[in-house]
């Protein structure tokens, strides 16, 4: 395991910083996806509601794994082929795109049920307030709706963090991809793992800290 | 009462799971991990039958040395994982024969295959040699002899690597344009080329030298299966099955 750690220590922990990178972009993009498909799938406009449903059930219907085959050589195969316009899409913007596809769907949800549960009651009064409808939204709703909301995001994003391990399959050098090809090189796949397992927890352990810390100031109101 | 019996029932049928565990006699199976996809190595024909160059070479060498096996297509770093925690006794899946295995455990049996490595590019491509790759993206596929063929370059020329699992995979990487190259043994690479009709072409002058792929096991106590292996590979080039294995995989 020290042999390892001296060897390919370093390129485990760019393979680490890698996975963080498609992370943060994935679910940077994931959670624009997700508030605008979450807001659409409350408004009272029936075609806005019915493109979130349609949108969540395809994204939801698919297998990870297949949607990031499909965005990495279906997509550009479409372009070049039937488009005839010349696209080549690199592991990671393929990459990007699947996790934020994915994970939006799931925050749109999120961020639906998160609404939902606020009583019809606090837009009611805000309205008969004299409010606009966004400004009731905005003012009124969503702070409620966003502390209900919070345990269920972070969950989500540590789901997605782990979810990035998925794309080694389209060769992006994140930390299973790179994993996998340690273990080639020594055939110790016991090692090599436990190393991987444990640059995952720490990460995952620090982000649910955090996660905590913030949740902590957001219900500062609330019994602990 | 009836909680007594059912409670009975349930340990007499989990016991029964556990009576296949452990026994060992003489009439041993070896438990020999592969591959799912290496072709020509170990692959699924057309007709649904486990294939390959590998799993013929075990059939005859445990033909000609008398001893019975199961093989069992796990994958690539599950039969790594296999061996290596006992689930199998030990691996036939293209495993090259390094310096760097050997030195975290693993026991190689004689080479069974001795092939070059070359690199192949999308066949309207600009690239005729090394000097061009830099800059780019290179496929490789985990754990071949051409990874470690275009690791060793790479530093030299400039150019940076993405591993796949699998070869349709790499192939569809270059063929689509996501890569500009990908490396793999030249016989390889030509049977695949030519059955899949892949518009591919092997860059002239991208050959290496070549190394030698092995049978492999982990635990020191199944030496005899790697002595059997010997023998047995020995007595089957001797006698011309070997050759004619090739040739029905490589043409």
């Amino acid at each position: 395991m020290i042999n390892i750690l001296t060897v390919y220590g370093q390129l485990l922990i760019k393979a680490l910083g890698q996975t963080l990178l498609l992370a943060l972009l994935g679910l940077f993009f994931a959670c624009i996806l997700g508030i605008i498909f979450g807001i659409m799938s409350v408004l009272k406009s029936k075609v806005c509601r019915v493109i979130q449903q349609v949108f969540v059930d395809i994204i939801r219907g698919v297998p990870m794994i297949v949607l990031a085959f499909f965005i990495y050589f279906g997509v550009p195969y479409a372009f070049n082929n039937l488009l005839g316009v010349r696209m080549v899409l690199t592991a990671l913007q393929a990459g990007t795109i699947a996790l934020a596809l994915n994970c939006g769907a799931y925050m749109s949800e999120i961020i639906r049920a998160g609404i939902q549960s606020v009583d019809v009651g606090q837009m009611e009064a805000a309205r008969s307030l004299g409010l606009s409808y966004w400004r009731s939204m905005y003012r009124v709703v969503m702070p409620q709706a966003i502390r209900t909301m919070i345990p269920t995001i972070i969950n989500q994003f540590i789901i997605t963090l782990k979810d990035t391990s998925i794309l080694s399959v389209i060769g992006f050098p994140e930390l299973v991809n790179t994993a996998k090809t340690v273990v080639a090189n020594t055939m110790d796949s016991f090692s090599v793992w436990a190393i991987v397992g444990v640059m995952y927890l720490i990460v995952i352990t620090t982000l649910s800290k955090v996660a905590k810390a913030l949740e902590r100031r957001l219900s500062y109101d609330r019994k602990k | 009462m009836k909680k007594l019996i059912l409670i009975v029932l349930c340990l007499a049928m989990v016991l029964c799971v556990f009576t296949g565990c452990g026994k060992k006699d003489e009439g041993k199976v070896w438990i020999i991990a592969t591959d799912t996809v290496f072709k020509p190595f170990e692959y699924t024909d057309a007709n649904g039958e486990f294939v390959g160059i590998d799993v013929d070479i075990l059939a005859a060498i445990a033909a000609d040395q008398g001893f019975e096996y199961e093989l069992r297509s796990l994958g690539w770093d599950a039969a790594i994982a296999a061996c290596q925690s006992g689930q199998a006794d030990g691996m036939i899946a293209g495993a090259s024969i390094t310096e760097e295995r050997k030195n975290t455990g693993w026991i190689f049996s004689d080479g069974y295959y001795n092939a070059t490595q070359c690199m192949a590019v999308s066949a309207d491509s600009s690239i005729a040699s090394f000097e061009d790759l830099a800059g780019l993206t290179v496929a490789v596929k985990t754990g071949t002899q051409g990874a470690a063929y275009a690791e060793s370059l790479k530093d030299q020329y400039g150019f940076e690597l993405a591993y796949f699992e699998d070869s349709p995979t790499m192939y569809q990487a270059v063929i689509g344009g996501q890569h500009v190259a990908c490396f793999e043994d030249t016989p390889i690479m030509a049977a695949s080329i030519k059955d899949g009709d892949l518009p591919l072409k092997i860059v002239e002058g991208s050959e290496n030298e070549g190394g030698d792929y092995g049978f492999a096991i982990f635990n020191s106590a199944n030496q005899e299966l790697v002595d059997m292996f010997n023998k047995g590979l020995a007595n089957i080039i001797a006698n011309g099955k070997y050759d004619e294995i090739l040739a029905k995989y490589l043409g």
